[in-house]
């Protein structure tokens, strides 16, 4: 019984920092165009064009923008398909 | 030098172009290429992770992500490479020809023009105020060459932006 509790709780704990939150992180490089990073955040995220330019100019102005927060299978996937864009995308643990 | 663009429902027609702009247009899928440069490979195929505890995570990149990533640039710079056989000379100068990005090649035209523009700035280290000016005033160099290049193409990819629906 005892040993039971024990294994569904590492069970519990390993599955939960699978589940941490991952941020897809896009950093500034002064060779993509403003255009051209807007189309992809709206392509990729589905997001407004309000939306995607709004995280385009934190890119620009602060240097990177938090695009997405999530469970790491998908946000592998989003990684992955802004660098097929050829855009500079991170996968970090959230704080 | 002059270029004229125009939408033609079909596609972006590029036209009046000159020798030196059809050498130009010729040059991306060779641009495209990081060739020996490390720091265009880098650019092209970046890491998934940074900071320290990174390299399992960015060694696993390297192997599963890094070949499909080369698999998808490869595609698009051979739709590119076709395209670009089209070239119409329009009169018997040589400063008259003409050419088409067909409209369902798009995407692969932004992707293989980003390659170039990429790896170039990699290998010349470009500064981001070169990036913010509207390139050279003189050509010089092979750098010079290179930086209007970047910019060149970067005009070409705002045109099929402007182009594109949606």
């Amino acid at each position: 019984m005892g040993n039971g509790e024990t294994t569904i709780e590492k069970e519990s704990r390993t599955r939960s920092e699978l589940d941490l939150p991952w941020s897809v992180v896009v950093h500034n490089d002064p060779v993509n165009l403003m255009n051209y990073v807007t189309m992809v955040f709206q392509r990729v995220f589905g997001y407004s064009k309000e939306r995607a330019q709004k995280h385009m100019m934190e890119v620009h102005q602060h240097g990177r923008s938090i695009v997405w927060t999530g469970i790491r299978e998908p946000a592998e996937s989003y990684v992955e398909q802004l660098q097929s864009y050829l855009l500079l995308a991170t996968l970090e643990k959230s704080q | 030098m002059t270029v004229e663009v125009t939408r033609t429902g079909d596609g972006l027609r590029l036209s009046h172009l000159d020798l030196f702009f059809v050498e130009l247009l010729r040059q991306i899928p060779v641009s495209a290429e990081p060739g020996d440069s490390d720091a265009a490979r880098t650019r092209l195929y970046p890491p998934a992770a940074r900071g320290p505890g990174a390299a399992p995570a960015n060694e696993e990149w390297r192997t599963y992500v890094h070949p499909e990533l080369k698999r998808l640039f490869t595609t698009a710079t051979d739709v590119v490479r076709e395209d670009l056989e089209a070239f119409e000379q329009g009169g018997e100068t040589n400063d008259d020809w003409a050419f088409e990005i067909p409209a369902p090649h798009f995407d692969q035209w932004l992707n293989v023009l980003n390659q170039a523009r990429l790896s170039l700035s990699a290998r010349f280290d470009f500064e981001e105020k070169e990036m913010n000016q509207n390139g050279p005033r003189t050509i010089e160099t092979v750098r010079d060459l290179s930086l209007f290049q970047v910019h060149f193409y970067g005009f070409v990819q705002e045109c099929i932006l402007q182009d594109l629906p949606g």
